[in-house]
């Protein structure tokens, strides 16, 4: 089937999408995708980024499509013809979708571990205002413990649904979900229960934005202030192919491999990805390579590794702690009780 | 998110069990999940009108679900009550052609008379009171829902005579 | 008087029961399809008859039935939609209250000519009372042999269940409806795949409002074209509306469609006019969703045509001066009713409804419905009048189900008509601070404070 987008053909599947056709083009014309997913079945369609017009729907219904598709859950058609940047009315549409996705986001960039490889933070970056029409409230929830490994900031959420699609594709036993409706839906377990399972971990990966994120990570470092490498250790698991993000000697975070969409290529297990802290137990393979615009690359790799020694961070992390009560962000500690509670497992 | 932490009993008595399984009985077998929002009802009916966590985990069990699979459907709805409410609860309309023809005054009056706000509970356990949105009923406004009825055409007289009748247990929910 | 169909027995005492409706001639369309035609026959008369799904996009019943995928093999089922939330709308309670088993021959007839053997009616949760009518209804169909199995003996078999919801107005929409008759939270599914191809259980799926469904034994009975022949141009049959509002006789009526508004507003065998013979001062045809018409677009177009009660001529004129027939909730506002207020609420209703899945509807609907309470509490400032409009534009269309649309067009449509009210309760917050505030001092009173002086 051939389709075209933005003036440039393909030849592609039947049962690709237009996304998925505009990805194998590459380039500028690949729409922004918050809650696409390739790898999750049933993701995608959420988040309204990645509309496109349809100019032509097919070679034989050459009619438009009148409303703007979701390039990502629509299907290509022989002959279909697509604009991606090079229609004013999905700029706008894109220009309106970051708008509302930002009116409630708390835009606490500056102490949000995911800056610097945060979908939103890129998306905003082209097609978002440097001002906000919205002068009421933001939208905030009350912090919920989902347990040791993971840190919900619900206030940051997208509502991609893709760490439910995770939990229920690659774990057997899902414990949190999507809670309450409309602008009050919420990713939460109801009950404050830990989130405890094997490969509960690649949540974070998915996640477009800073609502999950890693804990064992939390206020480490910033992003590009580390070195990403890639690695391999064997594990009975999972791939146990993954990327470490190294801070001199120390790997302060684990992720999977992700690739320019920021996907990962293969899942890791809680295993991988939260207990094996320690430059032994991995084979190095070499300096991963990110896209050329991506902020993590102002680290240069020419340099000479030397270790680095923070004698600083203990007072760093307790002023962080201060400034958060301040600025009303979660508790990172469970309170006495709620520890005890957690620890005996009466949640 | 506020979850109750207000004891309840549960106790799923043969009668409800018989209507479970009769709820069951219109959904293929292996699609026991479909069963589930006419289930809350019934359960809910027969525990004081609410659902705790307990009692909603043991409809997961019933169905062979997983609970958050239940909480997802308790939050989505709003007919299913997440924490203990009076014996009567009062739910005005206040969609807007209600509204045309007096429902905001007449919650108001209701609330005045039972002495609390939109969304409380008289201290007694007895009466809430809730606005909630459109109920089908248009054409007859203003009116509330009580339990599985409707009381419509509404006036300040009506309220009281129902408050009357619901003190004296003259009221049917179900 | 007006020809009624569906509505035709509704006074006869004991109607409810299925002695009386047998009586009267029920099921005889179950009796005559089953007999005497092939499922494909029926379904050729609903394409005949020119009907319309009732439920508000108006879209041709007898079409949507052909698109079910019969090929594959797979069951296939109907589900009535009875979920009727949209404000201004209470037809299909109505129906199902007085006339339960006009419902269930409609179901039996319609699944035969879908080929169903597993058919359910969605109705809303807080219709209680009336879900135990109609499963009292189906008990007694069970009973007399219209359901179960090898129905009069011709080897087919149909279940038929009601299934209730609990309270959400975006189940509503058909794929929403599906997705909660799987025990699941109301979100619409992405489309393509429609429903007709898979549809509850991922089987292909019928979904049809009530009145729809309730129209069947007729067509079937005296035939697709005599059901043609009632109304004018594609608007055939006729149609129940709900009227509510600031009118004389609110209530829900059978009317030909037709029929012009003008009649229906003022004949005494209709609404029989304004309630306290105050001015008619804005209507709503179509239940919440569809644009607001001021006064001057009620009873002529535009183009100077009587206003009719069509699918084509409420639309006359397009949003610019139109509005739509939607499910027939016909809202009346004498002048001492408040637009701005009036959209608020209708903005607080979407708000309060949207299921939260796509982001223009769950963060826009919010937004919309913070702005307006704003202008209408005498905080609005002169440039939210813009944005509400950018905001409506913005949520218009970007969304995965109708509902974003919804919340847009009834804001849209009170800022095109009704703009200096806006600005007056921007620039006179003292004036608007009771929510009464038109009641002693109607807004033609004081329009002169807002409209533009020319020299």
């Amino acid at each position: 089937m051939k389709v075209t987008i933005d003036g440039q053909s393909i030849e592609v599947e039947p049962g690709t999408t237009i996304l998925q056709a505009a990805r194998m083009i590459g380039g500028e014309s690949v729409p922004p995708a918050m809650c696409y997913y390739s790898k999750l079945k049933g993701s995608g369609g959420k988040c309204r980024c990645c509309l496109v017009e349809v100019t032509k729907g097919s070679d034989a219904d050459t009619r438009p499509m009148p409303k703007l598709m979701a390039s990502c859950v629509t299907g290509v058609m022989d002959g279909m013809e697509v604009k991606s940047i090079t229609s004013e009315r999905v700029l706008d549409a894109r220009k309106s979708v970051t708008e509302f996705l930002l009116i409630n986001h708390p835009l606490d960039c500056p102490v949000c571990d995911q800056a610097g490889e945060c979908d939103l933070q890129n998306l905003s970056f082209k097609h978002g205002s440097a001002n906000t029409r919205y002068i009421e409230d933001r939208r905030t929830f009350e912090p919920e413990n989902i347990g040791d490994n993971i840190q919900l900031h619900m206030n940051r959420c997208i509502l991609c649904y893709r760490c439910v699609m995770t939990a229920d594709q690659l774990t057997d036993n899902r414990v949190h979900g999507v809670l309450n409706r409309g602008d009050h839906a919420q990713i939460s377990t109801y009950i404050s229960k830990a989130i405890d399972n094997e490969f509960s971990g690649n949540m974070i990966d998915v996640c477009p934005v800073g609502a999950l994120t890693d804990k064992t990570f939390r206020f480490k470092s910033r992003v590009w202030f580390n070195k990403p490498y890639n690695a391999h250790r064997d594990c009975d698991k999972c791939c146990g192919k993954t990327t470490l993000w190294m801070f001199g000697d120390e790997i302060q975070r684990v992720t999977a491999r992700k690739d320019e969409y920021h996907e990962v290529e293969e899942f890791i297990c809680n295993e991988c990805r939260f207990e094996h802290k320690d430059p032994a137990d991995w084979v190095i393979e070499g300096p991963r390579k990110f896209e050329k615009n991506s902020v993590i690359n102002q680290n240069n790799y020419t340099r000479d590794m030397k270790p680095v020694k923070i004698e600083t961070e203990k007072n760093i992390l307790l002023g962080r702690d201060e400034d958060r009560k301040k600025i009303s962000m979660s508790e990172v500690p469970l309170k006495g009780q709620e520890k005890k509670e957690f620890k005996e497992g009466n949640v | 998110m506020e979850i109750s932490n207000a004891k309840q009993e549960i106790n799923i008595t043969p009668e409800l069990q018989a209507r479970i399984d009769e709820l069951l009985s219109h959904y293929p077998a292996d699609k026991k999940k479909s069963a589930l929002l006419p289930v809350l009802h019934e359960v809910q009916d027969a525990h004081d009108n609410w659902l705790s966590v307990p009692l909603q985990d043991k409809v997961a069990e019933i169905l062979e679900i997983k609970p958050i699979e239940v909480y997802e459907v308790v939050t989505f709805y709003t007919m299913y009550n997440q924490r203990p409410i009076g014996n009567y609860m009062f739910e005005f309309c206040r969609t807007s052609c209600c509204c045309l023809r007096g429902a905001e005054d007449l919650m108001e009056y209701t609330c005045e008379k039972l002495g609390i706000k939109e969304g409380e509970t008289t201290p007694d356990g007895k009466f809430t009171v809730v606005g909630v949105e459109c109920l089908g009923a248009c054409g007859y406004a203003p009116m509330l829902q009580i339990g599985d009825y409707y009381k419509e055409h509404l006036t300040k007289e009506k309220i009281d005579q129902l408050i009357e009748e619901c003190k004296a247990g003259q009221v049917n929910l179900h | 008087m007006g020809r009624k169909i569906l509505l035709e027995h509704a006074n006869v005492p004991g109607i409810k029961s299925y002695e009386v409706y047998r009586k009267m001639g029920g099921y005889a369309s179950v009796e005559k399809a089953l007999k005497s035609m092939t499922p494909d026959e029926v379904v050729e008369q609903v394409k005949t008859s020119g009907l319309r799904g009732r439920g508000g996009a108006g879209f041709p019943t007898g079409l949507k039935w052909s698109f079910i995928d019969k090929k594959s093999g797979n069951p296939r089922h109907l589900v009535c939609n009875a979920d009727e939330s949209e404000p201004g709308t209470f037809k299909d309670r109505y129906l199902m209250e007085y006339i339960p088993h006009l419902l269930i021959e409609g179901m039996i007839t319609s699944s035969y000519a879908l080929g169903c053997n597993l058919s359910y009616i969605y109705i809303r949760g807080e219709y209680m009372w009336v879900f135990r009518i109609l499963e009292q209804a189906i008990k007694e169909a069970y009973a007399n042999g219209w359901l179960g199995k090898n129905i009069m003996g011709t080897g087919w078999d149909l279940d038929l269940y009601v299934h209730c919801g609990a309270g959400a107005y975006i189940c509503g929409e058909e794929t929403a409806l599906i997705e909660s008759l799987e025990g699941k939270r109301g979100n619409p599914r992405i489309k393509p795949p429609f429903p007709a191809v898979k549809g509850l259980w991922q089987e292909p799926t019928v979904v049809n409002n009530v009145e729809s469904i309730a129209a069947v034994p007729w067509i079937v009975n005296n035939g697709g074209e005599e059901y043609a022949k009632i109304g004018i141009g594609r608007s055939t049959g006729t149609k129940l509306i709900s009227a509510s509002g600031h009118c004389k006789n609110p209530g829900v009526y059978e009317i030909e469609l037709g029929l012009s508004v003008d009649e229906f507003m003022n004949s005494d065998e209709y609404l029989g006019g304004m309630m306290d013979d105050r001015p008619l001062k804005a209507l709503v045809p179509g239940g919440s969703s569809v644009p607001i018409l001021p006064a001057n677009l009620i009873f002529k177009t535009t183009e100077g045509n009587d206003r009719l009660m069509t699918y084509e001529s409420l639309s006359e004129g397009g949003f610019e001066s139109g509005s739509m027939l939607g499910s027939g909730g016909f809202i009346v506002y004498n002048d001492t009713s408040c637009i701005v207020r009036n959209t608020w609420n209708f903005s607080r209703f979407y708000h309060h409804e949207s299921c939260g899945q796509c982001s223009p509807c769950r963060e826009g609907t919010g937004w919309l419905e913070k702005v307006l309470h704003r202008i209408e509490t005498g905080e609005g400032r002169e440039e939210d009048i813009e944005l509400l409009w950018d905001i409506q534009r913005k949520i218009e269309g970007n969304t995965i189900c109708p509902l974003g649309d919804a919340a847009a067009w009834p804001v849209a449509a009170a800022i095109r008509h009704f703009r200096e009210e806006f600005e007056y309760h921007v620039r006179f917050p003292e004036k608007i601070k009771n929510r009464d505030h038109y009641v002693n001092e109607p807004f033609e009173k004081v329009r002169h404070l807002v409209t533009k002086q020319t020299v």
